[in-house]
């Protein structure tokens, strides 16, 4: 998902960058008709307004037909198991942090204090898996199911104070607990 | 375009209130960018900062950028609006003197009380810093109240202004022609429908900033008092996004008033741009919940219409303002300056800064992306290419009345500038899409690397900004309020 977000911003604002350098080069010779060149100009707004229209709707169809965030909806699976997570600061308290791959965990995430961020890193700590705010007076939701054994570190997304880079914990995933 | 009659007299304290607007404006960004390089550094492990003194940097580059991006952009309204409406300048410095007070209680609570709290105090954080006392975050939260209230003068003395000259803002923003059958008025200013739109906006949003400042005050010295923190991150997040979008659309407006003078097309107004800035007022206000993707707790609809609203927040920017721009200097014989060169290239700063926050608006997205450098990745892409040569265009317009003689070292500074910025920017998209943390003062082995690259753009961006600076306070004293 990240990967595709970038390459796909990447393409983007290349095509804004080529049609703003394509269109500077020329800018500063006279003699466009004004007139025309509005004209042609809006037809191509026009069109690419319902392109964007279209792209849009079939975006959003796409992308939210099925609910995006597990947990996250009445019709939620029954999950398998039931971690509490309670942010403090500047530490997660786990009721437990060894789960088995495959299975189907429930995080319930709340804070005891302010604002955190429960986000969990994949066990290469470079792409998160998914997150969610942990915030004192509510529980949010997330189901996740850890396919590859591994130890998933545990990092605070939301600034919560003075050792928010160092409120960390770990969810060991192992296939023989 | 209607320079016959001027209903704002060009008085020297008029002039004088805009030198001192661009004067403190330059100053303030570059300290902050002092600033904010300062932090890419200790991100980088380059500069050995204390972590509490990073997130108090932190905060005061957040909230130093935020507050002059929008005194700025008033500057700019003011400067084009009061050609069309009499204007105050006492109201307009007003704003200043007001600003400039919290600002001193804002430099105290970081400096001396050493608050931390970021700039968007999300309840209960300034209550519950452990490292900062009562009196820093109440000195913060009363300090933005403080800017805020002269930003309301402000607002209130434009929308007086406009109100006596179009009867409302209905009006003022063209709806009765957008939704009337006759032929447009096209001799309404596009300054004016967007000023308006500005107004609505921002006084909703500074309203609601106000209230929920006023909360947080309330619980740092009755801590039993206590407030719902959905509520609060609802009505922080509202006020927060307006109120830094709404820099943007004041700022544009030098855009629309500067450019039609380089190339000899007038910006006029028409159906899709009045269409565009309706648009534009109401998804401003409605598309806040974008920032709360992460709050399961929240209703669905609120999460689907964060996502549908923010991409559709993106069209009225690429297809109204983009086209319009490249549609009026298409073979139009403009004369390359530093003045067009900037607003230029701050519309395209917009356009492709844009991108990047349309596809993190997507919930699947941000479901591994929120509160990474992915996002001030984006923020930076509109707000550092975008906002600010879009104000130092207009900035630069102003005191170029007899043409600017454009030096080998302004055309560096800018492709510099330009160049070194995007370099800037897509370090932290990258970092983004590595997952990196946004605001964190010790960064993890693995990330540092990228904050090193991010740094080295930042020293060229800086560098840069502080030679565009020089030679725009060097040409300040030739300001014109009519050039
Ligand atoms: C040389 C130019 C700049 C540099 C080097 C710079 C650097 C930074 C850095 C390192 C951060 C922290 C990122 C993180 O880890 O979360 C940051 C945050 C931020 N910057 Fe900048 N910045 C620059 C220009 C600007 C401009 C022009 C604006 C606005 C007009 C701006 C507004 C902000 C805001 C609002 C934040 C968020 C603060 C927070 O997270 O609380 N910056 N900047
Ligand atoms: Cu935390
Ligand atoms: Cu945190």
């Amino acid at each position: 998902m990240q990967g595709l977000a970038w390459s796909l911003s990447l393409v983007l604002m290349a095509g804004v960058a080529l049609i703003f350098l394509r269109v500077v080069a020329g800018a500063s010779q006279p003699g466009g008709d004004a007139g025309t060149i509005a004209a042609a100009g809006y037809r191509w707004r026009d069109r690419l307004f319902w392109v964007v229209i279209v792209a849009g709707v079939a975006i959003s169809f796409a992308t939210l037909r099925k609910w995006p965030i597990p947990g996250h909806a009445a019709a939620a699976a029954t999950p398998d198991v039931i971690v509490r997570a309670v942010g403090h600061q500047w530490r997660w308290e786990l009721d437990r942090d060894t789960v088995r791959p495959g299975e189907l965990v429930e995080f319930e995430v709340t804070s005891a204090d302010v604002n955190h961020g429960f986000a969990i890193y994949r066990p290469e700590k470079s792409r998160i898996l998914a997150q969610a705010q942990a915030m004192p007076g509510y529980t949010n939701k997330l189901q996740v199911r850890f396919d590859e054994p591994g130890d998933y570190e545990v990092l605070c997304l939301e600034y919560c104070g003075l050792a928010h880079h160092a409120m960390r914990a770990v969810i060991k995933v192992r296939a023989d607990s | 375009m209607n320079t016959t009659t001027q209903p704002s007299p060009d008085t020297s304290t008029a002039r004088l209130a805009f030198q001192l607007y661009a004067a403190i404006g330059i100053a303030v960004f570059l300290l902050m960018m002092v600033g904010g390089a300062t932090l890419r550094a200790t991100q980088a492990a380059w500069m050995p900062l204390a972590p509490n003194f990073a997130y108090q940097l932190l905060t005061l580059h957040g909230a130093g950028m935020v507050g002059t991006a929008g005194l700025a952009g008033a500057a700019v309204m003011w400067y084009f609006l009061r050609r069309h409406v009499p204007l105050s300048t006492g109201m307009f410095l007003a704003m200043l003197g007001l600003s400039l007070v919290g600002v001193v209680m804002i430099l105290a609570a970081i400096g001396l009380g050493g608050y931390a709290g970021a700039w968007t105090f999300l309840y209960p954080l300034p209550a519950k810093g452990m490292v900062w006392g009562v009196h820093a975050a109440a000195g913060f939260a009363g300090g933005l109240v403080l800017i805020g209230v002269g930003f309301l003068l402000f607002y209130l003395d434009c929308a007086l202004a406009l109100l006596k000259r179009y009867g409302s803002l209905w009006r003022a923003l063209g709806l009765n022609q957008l939704f009337g059958s006759g032929p447009l008025d096209k001799s309404h200013p596009p300054t004016v429908v967007a000023s308006t739109m500005v107004i609505i906006v921002n006084v909703l949003g500074i309203l609601a900033g106000a209230v929920v400042l006023i909360m947080t005050l309330v619980n740092l010295y009755l801590p039993s008092v206590t407030f719902d923190p959905l509520l609060m991150k609802n009505l922080i997040f509202f006020f927060g996004h307006v109120f830094i979008n709404a820099t943007i659309y004041m700022a544009v407006i030098g855009v629309y008033e500067i450019l039609p003078r380089y190339t000899g097309r007038p910006w006029t107004i028409s159906r899709p741009f009045l269409a565009a800035w309706l648009a534009i007022t109401l998804m401003v206000m409605a598309v806040y919940p974008h920032h709360l993707l992460m709050d399961y707790v929240l209703p669905k609809w609120m999460t689907v219409t964060g996502q549908v609203l923010s991409y559709c927040s993106g069209i009225p920017v690429l297809l109204v303002t983009a086209i319009g721009t490249l549609v009026n200097i298409h073979r139009s014989g403009i004369k390359w300056d530093l003045p067009s060169r900037l607003l230029v290239f701050s519309i395209f700063g917009w356009s492709a800064g844009v991108i990047p926050a349309v596809i993190d608006g997507v919930v699947r997205v941000n479901l591994v992306m929120h509160n990474t450098l992915w996002v001030p990745g984006h923020f930076h892409f509109y707000l550092l290419l975008g906002l600010l040569p879009m104000l130092l265009g207009t900035l630069f317009w102003a005191c170029t009345r007899s043409g600017w003689k454009e030096s080998a070292l302004d055309r560096a500074a800018f492709w510099t500038y330009g160049v070194a910025g995007t370099g800037f920017c897509l370090a932290f998209l990258f970092g983004g899409m590595h997952s990196v943390p946004r605001r964190f003062a010790v960064y993890d082995p693995a990330w540092i690397g990228i904050a090193q690259v991010g740094t080295v753009a930042a020293t060229l961006v800086l560098a840069a900004a502080v030679i565009l600076g020089l030679r725009l306070l060097t040409r300040l004293p030739r300001a014109s309020l009519t050039a």
